[in-house]
């Protein structure tokens, strides 16, 4: 479904990503963790196409084609989606409002009709009670005066309205407490299916514990330097990443 | 003073029929004006706003009435067929375009210059009491002739929004439009009021309107000016408040038109425990400039007032928001907030601000502030990555920056042709052409 080649990505003239190889194919979640700075982050924007970083060299293919060279806008409407680790708040733009302008963008760009506001709202209350979000959210701006947990979730609601192919998940749990976490974890494994896959980035073992990742590979420095199974995560958590540095 | 085109028509403004106390008013208002003549911009209040051309037109009373239909002003009714509403049109008082309520226990919704025989006791106690004396509003004071006058008893609550049309009509070049209305609520009363400016076919003209409330001991009013001027007119507007123990009022201004507009707001909390919520949205696009004046006068203690206004600019728009609030000693407790917020959408749009508080009273809760900025790449970055193109984007922010003053407004028909109208115009792409 995806795949990464020889990835270098620079922002205002620093080198982030040296060289990262990735292969992600349909049905499958992997997992990257890695210590504060090593460019985890900036591997999600990129995907999710942030044009503030630079691609220098290397190729992203999505779907047998040059996900580099599609706006933001296309990539969500091909199936991408990224939760961000920071999401933005939008003041005056109710969750509503929003949900249902995302979705029928995507909608229309797949040819369905645009969903109405009536039948966009049994929709929503349907999600939302996945996530277990108060309804009052529905009617409140777009992530103003949530708290992080809150805002994580709303997130995973997006997700879960705008059902991606690749969803791709920026240190969800981090500032989530077990019982948020938990929450934020059936919704994303709710969404598992052979056709669909999940990239999770994430600092902690913890959230894999919910999340079970077919694979993880751990980044330090712009560079994969170790991949393996699940197992590898208790490894991390043992011996922290110093140990894959050192194993260089 | 070079305001001799004026002179001719001051002369004729004298009325015999109009009753002693009536031309008292026009004639020191017209002593006022002469004296002080069209602010220029070394004058601290009208430092943004440029004026000096008004000296160089010749402009005169609007002469010309033609007759409109039910039809031509139903675009401005917000869909609503069973409020009160008083249509004017380029000034003059049309009962036919109009439908009031029975005028009963005192109750009146209705001509000002009617009142004149059937309410005289009534004006002359409060027409001209509280609007401070600026050029514009001596130069209204000195032609008053006709606007709306409420007056609600004692505990009266009327449910339906009041509308007030101001429509402009082939008015001619240079005509000038002066409605003057005068609203007086008795203790415990109740009413929405709204004022609507808008023109067919318009030209050039210049509304100079000005509005004095008087809100009783516990009277609550809701109060929305919409400005959709013609795009080549000027529009002056003063909304000049007072409010008595325990009164609450409650605004929204809205300026979507005039080639030039500016709305003065002025509130005297002038008993305790008054309350006041002033909110403003200004939408400026191609050469539009729209200035938003308020000043709030806490005398008394326990008064609260919270402002808020927002702009959206865009082409070489200009927008002006100036506020003080004066806090007199011994108004302690006083609870007053003022916020500015404008949006600039292109690079030659230009906003000012100037918050002003002024404290003479230690126990107080104050705060003001005020921003410039512009659409937010992020926000934009991230609304793209849900698939919402950039134009759409665009469309959504500016949408939400506007909705939080809209949905201040409580009437739902008003709100809603507010957000249809405004969603419409951030949809033209002729609007994001600089």
């Amino acid at each position: 479904m995806l795949e990464i080649k020889n990835l270098h990505v620079s922002i205002e003239g620093k080198e982030i990503l040296k060289g990262i190889d990735l292969k992600i194919g349909a049905g499958h979640i992997h997992a990257i963790m890695g210590p504060n700075g090593s460019g985890k982050s900036t591997l999600t924007q990129v995907l999710a196409g942030n044009e503030a970083y630079t691609v220098t060299k290397g190729e992203v293919i999505y779907q047998g084609k040059n996900l580099l060279e599609m706006s933001p806008e296309k990539r969500a409407r091909e199936g991408i989606f990224l939760a961000f680790q920071y999401p933005v708040e939008i003041p005056g733009v109710s969750n509503a409002y929003f949900l249902r302008a995302a979705l029928n963008e995507i909608r229309v760009s797949k040819g369905l009709d645009e969903i109405d506001a009536v039948d966009f709202l049994t929709f929503l209350k349907e999600k939302m009670k996945l996530v277990e979000m108060d309804p009052s959210f529905i009617h409140r701006a777009v992530n103003e005066g949530f708290s992080g947990g809150e805002k994580k979730r709303n997130e995973i609601l997006q997700m879960a309205i705008l059902e991606p192919t690749l969803a791709i998940l920026d240190e969800t749990d981090s500032g989530l407490d077990i019982d948020a976490l938990k929450i934020v974890a059936a919704g994303v494994n709710k969404l598992r299916s052979p056709e669909r896959a999940t990239l999770v980035v994430t600092h902690y073992q913890r959230l894999l514990n919910y999340i079970v990742p077919d694979f993880i590979h751990v980044l330090v420095d712009g560079r994969i330097m170790k991949s393996g199974h699940k197992e590898l995560a208790f490894q991390l958590e043992e011996k922290g990443y110093d140990w894959v540095r050192e194993g260089v | 003073m070079t305001q001799t085109h004026f002179f001719n028509a001051f002369a004729s403004a004298r009325s015999s029929s109009d009753p002693v106390w009536l031309n008292r008013i026009k004639e020191s208002a017209r002593e006022r004006f002469t004296q002080l003549g069209f602010p220029t911009m070394r004058d601290e209040e009208w430092r943004y706003t440029n004026v000096t051309r008004f000296e160089e037109t010749p402009f005169h009373s609007a002469s010309f009435f033609p007759e409109l239909s039910q039809v031509q002003i139903k675009p401005f009714s917000f869909g609503a067929v069973n409020w009160p509403t008083l249509v004017f049109v380029n000034g003059r008082f049309v009962p036919e375009l109009s439908s009031s309520p029975k005028n009963h226990k005192g109750l009146y919704i209705g001509s000002l210059h009617q009142a004149l025989v059937s309410n005289p006791k009534l004006l002359e106690a409060h027409l001209n009491r509280y609007a401070k004396q600026d050029a514009f509003t001596a130069l209204n004071a000195a032609f008053v002739k006709e606007g709306a006058l409420i007056y609600l008893p004692e505990e009266e609550t009327v449910n339906e929004p009041i509308h007030l049309i101001f429509v402009s009509a082939s008015s001619g070049q240079n005509a000038l439009i002066q409605p003057r209305n005068l609203i007086v609520a008795g203790p415990k009363s109740k009413a929405t009021v709204v004022e609507s400016y808008v023109a067919i076919n318009g030209t050039t003209y210049f509304t100079n309107s000005v509005t004095e409330i008087l809100a009783g001991e516990e009277a609550n009013i809701d109060y929305y000016k919409i400005q959709r001027e013609g795009t080549e007119a000027f529009h002056i507007g003063t909304t000049q408040v007072e409010l008595q123990r325990a009164a609450a009022f409650n605004s929204v201004s809205v300026s979507l038109g005039a080639r030039l507009s500016r709305h003065n707001v002025n509130v005297r909390l002038g008993a305790e425990d008054a309350q006041c919520e002033l909110n403003g949205l200004y939408l400026g696009s191609g050469v539009q400039h729209m200035d938003h004046h308020t000043f709030v006068d806490h005398p008394k203690p326990r008064g609260t007032s919270h402002q808020l206004y927002k702009g959206i600019l865009s082409g070489e728009a200009s927008g002006v928001f100036s506020g003080k609030i004066f806090v007199r000693e011994g108004a302690q407790k006083t609870d007053a907030h003022q916020t500015n917020k404008n949006l600039l959408l292109s690079e030659k749009a230009t906003a000012d601000t100037r918050p002003q508080l002024e404290i003479l009273a230690d126990d107080v809760q104050c705060t003001h502030g005020a921003a410039v900025g512009q659409l937010d790449e992020s926000v934009i970055f991230y609304l793209k990555t849900r698939g919402i193109g950039f134009e759409a984007a665009r469309r959504i922010l500016c949408y939400g920056f506007a909705k939080e003053v809209i949905e201040r407004i409580k009437i739902p028909a008003i709100s809603e042709e507010l957000d249809r109208l405004i969603l419409s115009q951030f949809s033209d792409p002729v609007y994001w052409e600089h």
